[in-house]
């Protein structure tokens, strides 16, 4: 038998991981750093609740809460939700899934851990060094974020960093996929999470370099004052904006599609059929890739650029949402004559399905211009995104997590316990963020420390929300924690997965197999005698 | 679910909310129900046997154009509401907003400046917003209208009340440390009663914060709320951006001068001082954003003879 990739290499035991070149274990890197920094945010965001608690102040003052909520989306997005299932899933399974060996460039895919832990020691520094934490929000929008006195230049730059480890990541799994499949492996025969990371691998290689260097001209500008967007010296507040979000709005694709891939594998293997619509599916995530980069504006419907611009991107906003319902029906009916077995995987893959359905729809109902006057700055929109991000690739993260814990540490987890995890979760999850949504709709603007009376009752609710889901996330952590350290050990395919890495051992072997498989059939042929 | 409905376009603007929420939750509820169902009907107890149906290409044209056209009539009434929204009548009151941090003012067609809008039943006013230093957002809920207020450009939003009452402003886009503070009122009054506001003096009818006095205190009022003062302060001893002026005179206060933390009597001198230099001494607790407001000498003794008026012999500040 082939030794394993968590066996020891005999570099000792902290050089054999941060010096590793498997993708396995780079995978597994990048699994401890952003649940370390998962729960930070998570604590941050809790923290804000309490302090909704009360109308006035409550535990902190309105800098300490500008700061939190700032932190808290950096935090959240540049370093657990953008990275979340590509840098951990993908790096872990995008070679084993497409019958390779390892990734194109093993050390360039070091490198970019690198820069992913450097950006996040600079994104913590700046809470704690000279001028106090950033308060910006995570938008950095100027000119406040030029005038303001707090460590902005930092965060920005630490933003930067995590950047440049999403392109090398990119950039790492187009060659992968155009160069490293095994024979047989066609396009169709892929797997629907391999489409998925390589639609997000074009975003990011595309879309990152433009924020780079929008938030390098941030730094600049608060540097050397060179009044690129300082109105007061001619500068043009407006044209950040769309910087910003010509890299940001494709952001929050490269954060759901990948999501969407793993929904796709984890549906067909406990329903036990082949997937329903396989090319639309797959085709539907280079649609979003392609589409969801020509609609940053729709954030900015209120700035005043123009009406034919806002005339266009809504009607853009409108389009990118049908790649999204495609996806949603053919999962529905992948369902249809399965049968389907509802382990925890299964359970949080079709929570998803819900959560992320009630944020797209909530994001649709924006994209129409005169209700987005409304909802724009509000609850709303903070509802609306949780939805998406954390119902949508948080649900999908866990999701994920429980189908290939075993694959990846060779143990298994109790399944009783993650299934009595998801009851808080989703219950707690709904009344914190369904709260949210209502709050924008009576007109709650965000980033606010304090609460005017009439929004009052809806902010004790979400609040006692909040902390009924922390309790089912504490719960769902907790249990595969014991998984990891206690669990029995795991066969080569629990699941009754068809995917290539449910070939080899849990965990996989080192160098994933020991003779490079050949493909002769479609990725989730499960009963080719009766197909119809 | 929503909030009043205080302007020609709220009503609008709801039944776009609410029919885009009866199509969302009709499809959302079709779904789960859909899983729920396919799950227990195609169970592994129910059904040992899957098939592997591979698509339905008539399937994925339907469900593709289904949501296409829901989403297209969205965006139409979306769309045009919008250009209603964009296009204020050519006989709207114009009344210009400055957004500053902290603290929105209104400025009337007389040049009369006041810290909360005033406008008529029924009549259109059109608001134009200029920023004074950083992005800020001018946000009316009741009426439904919102508009980024960005320093160096003018934009714009307009409305026709429908309902009279007092509705709440606030500041939408992230300016600071008070950002959540950065509110005001919009009072809508019978056409009669606006008339009387407008034209008569600067009162407002029924604001509280406002009371008789001699014709010196008017001038000094005049001039506290003409150079913006009441922008950020108050009379009647609630905070807002900066202290209030109801009992300040002769009270002790704790200032911050040059990094250290002292207490100092508010006599003459202080008020003086606080005017003519706002930055010498910051009141503790509050941020350093009282700018600097040039006052002749003698408006300058007007201003202070009516600060001193105001004082209270057992106020407690906060
Ligand atoms: C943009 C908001 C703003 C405007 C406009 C403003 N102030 Fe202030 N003012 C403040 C703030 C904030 C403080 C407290 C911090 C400080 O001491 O500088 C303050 C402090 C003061 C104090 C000292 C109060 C105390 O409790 O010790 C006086 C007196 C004063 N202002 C008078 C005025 C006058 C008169 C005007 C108009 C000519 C004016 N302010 C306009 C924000 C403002
Ligand atoms: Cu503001």
């Amino acid at each position: 038998m082939n030794m394993n990739y968590l066996e020891p290499q005999g570099r000792g035991a902290v050089r054999d991981w941060i010096f590793s070149t498997d993708h396995k274990r780079i995978g597994l890197l990048y699994l401890a750093v952003m649940t370390a920094m998962f729960w930070v945010a998570v604590l941050l965001g809790v923290l804000m609740r309490i302090e909704q608690l009360t109308m006035g102040p409550t535990i902190m003052t309105p800098a300490t809460y500008n700061a939190m909520f700032t932190v808290h989306g950096v935090v959240m997005i540049f370093m657990f939700v953008v990275p979340g299932l590509p840098a951990v899933f993908g790096n872990f399974l995008l070679p084993i899934m497409i019958g390779a060996k390892d990734v194109s460039f093993p050390r360039i895919n070091l490198l970019s851990w690198y820069f992913f832990i450097i950006g996040g020691a600079l994104a913590v520094a700046s809470l704690f060094l000279g001028a106090g934490a950033p308060d910006t929000g995570w938008t950095f929008y100027v000119p406040f974020s030029l005038r303001t006195g707090t460590n902005v230049s930092l965060a920005v730059f630490a933003a930067f960093l995590l950047g440049f480890s999403s392109i090398l990541t990119g950039i790492n799994f187009i060659t992968t996929v155009h160069r490293m499949r095994a024979p047989g492996m066609s396009w169709h025969r892929m797997p629907l999470f391999v489409w998925a990371l390589y639609s997000t691998a074009w975003i990011q290689v595309i879309a990152t370099p433009v924020i780079g260097i929008t938030l390098l001209l941030v730094i600049l500008e608060r540097s050397f004052g060179i009044g690129v967007f300082d109105p007061a010296k001619g500068g043009d507040p407006v044209l950040y904006q769309h910087l910003f979000w010509i890299y940001s709005h494709p952001a929050v694709y490269v954060m759901i599609v990948p999501a969407m891939g793993a929904i796709s594998e984890i549906i067909p293997t406990f329903a036990r059929r082949t997937i329903f619509g396989y090319k639309a599916i797959a085709y539907s995530s280079i649609a979003i890739a392609a589409l969801g980069s020509l609609v940053w504006a729709h954030h900015m419907f209120t700035s005043g650029m123009g009406e034919l611009a806002n005339t266009v991107f809504s009607l853009l906003t409108f389009l990118v949402a049908v790649p999204s319902a495609i996806k949603v029906f053919n999962w529905t009916a992948t369902l249809y004559k399965g049968s389907t077995k509802l382990e925890p995987p299964m359970l949080y893959a079709l929570t998803f399905i819900l959560l992320f359905s009630i944020g797209g729809l909530t994001g649709v109902m924006q994209g129409a211009l005169a209700l987005n006057v409304h909802l724009h700055d509000t609850y709303f929109i903070v509802g609306h995104f949780h939805y998406v991000m954390f119902g949508g690739t948080g649900f999908a993260f866990f999701a994920a997590l429980l189908y290939w814990f075993p694959k990846m540490f060779g143990r298994t987890y109790d399944r009783r316990w993650a299934f009595a995890a998801w009851p808080p979760l989703f219950i707690g999850f709904n009344i914190l963020y369904g709260s949210m949504l209502l709050l924008g709709l009576q007109g709650m603007p965000r980033r606010y420390f304090d609460h005017l009376p009439q929004y009052h009752v809806l902010h004790v609710a979400a609040t006692a929300g909040s902390w009924i889901m922390v309790t089912g996330l504490a719960m769902l952590f907790t249990t595969l924690l014991r998984g990891l350290l206690k669990g029995s050990k795991a066969p080569a395919d629990p699941w009754g997965g068809l995917t290539l890495e449910w070939t080899v051992s849990s965990p996989p072997p080192l160098e994933n197999f020991e003779a490079i498989p050949t493909v002769d059939r479609a990725p989730y042929a499960y009963n080719p005698g009766r197909t119809s | 679910m929503f909030p009043d409905q205080a302007s020609a376009f709220s009503s609008k603007v709801d039944s776009i909310f609410l029919a885009s929420f009866i199509a969302s939750a009709v499809i959302l509820l079709g779904i789960t129900a859909v899983i729920v169902y396919f799950v227990a009907r195609y169970s592994r107890a129910n059904n040992p046997e899957p098939e592997d149906i591979q698509g339905n290409l008539v399937l994925e044209v339907v469900w593709t154009l289904i949501p296409t056209v829901l989403f297209l009539v969205m965006f139409y009434f979306g769309w045009t509401r919008f250009q209603e929204m964009r296009t204020p009548p050519d006989d709207s009151m114009v009344v210009k907003v400055v957004g500053r941090q902290w603290a929105w003012s209104f400025q009337y067609p007389d040049g009369r400046w006041s810290d909360e809008l005033y406008v008529a039943l029924n009549r259109p006013v059109k608001l134009e917003l200029q920023s004074k230093d950083v992005l800020h957002g001018f946000a009316i809920a009741a009426f439904r209208v919102k508009s980024d207020v960005i320093p160096g450009r003018s934009t714009y939003v307009w409305f026709s009340p429908s309902l009279l009452g007092t509705f709440d402003i606030q500041c939408t886009v992230i300016c600071g440390v008070s950002h959540s503070y950065m509110l005001s009122k919009v009072n809508v009054l019978r056409e009669d009663d606006f008339r009387v506001w407008y034209f008569r003096d600067g009162n407002a009818p029924k604001s509280s914060s406002r009371k008789k006095m001699s014709a010196a205190g008017s001038r000094a009022f005049g001039l506290l709320s003409d150079r913006q003062c009441l922008v950020c302060h108050t009379l009647d001893g609630t905070p807002r951006v900066g202290p209030s002026f109801l009992g300040l005179f002769g009270s002790e206060q704790t200032v911050v001068s040059k990094g250290k933390k002292t207490k100092m009597l508010a006599d003459e001198a202080y008020l003086r001082r606080s005017i003519q230099d706002p930055k010498a001494e910051i009141v503790d607790g509050f941020p350093p954003s009282m700018p600097l407001i040039p006052l002749t000498e003698s408006e300058l003794d007007s201003v202070v003879a009516y600060l001193k008026s105001l004082a209270q012999p057992r106020a407690r500040q906060r």
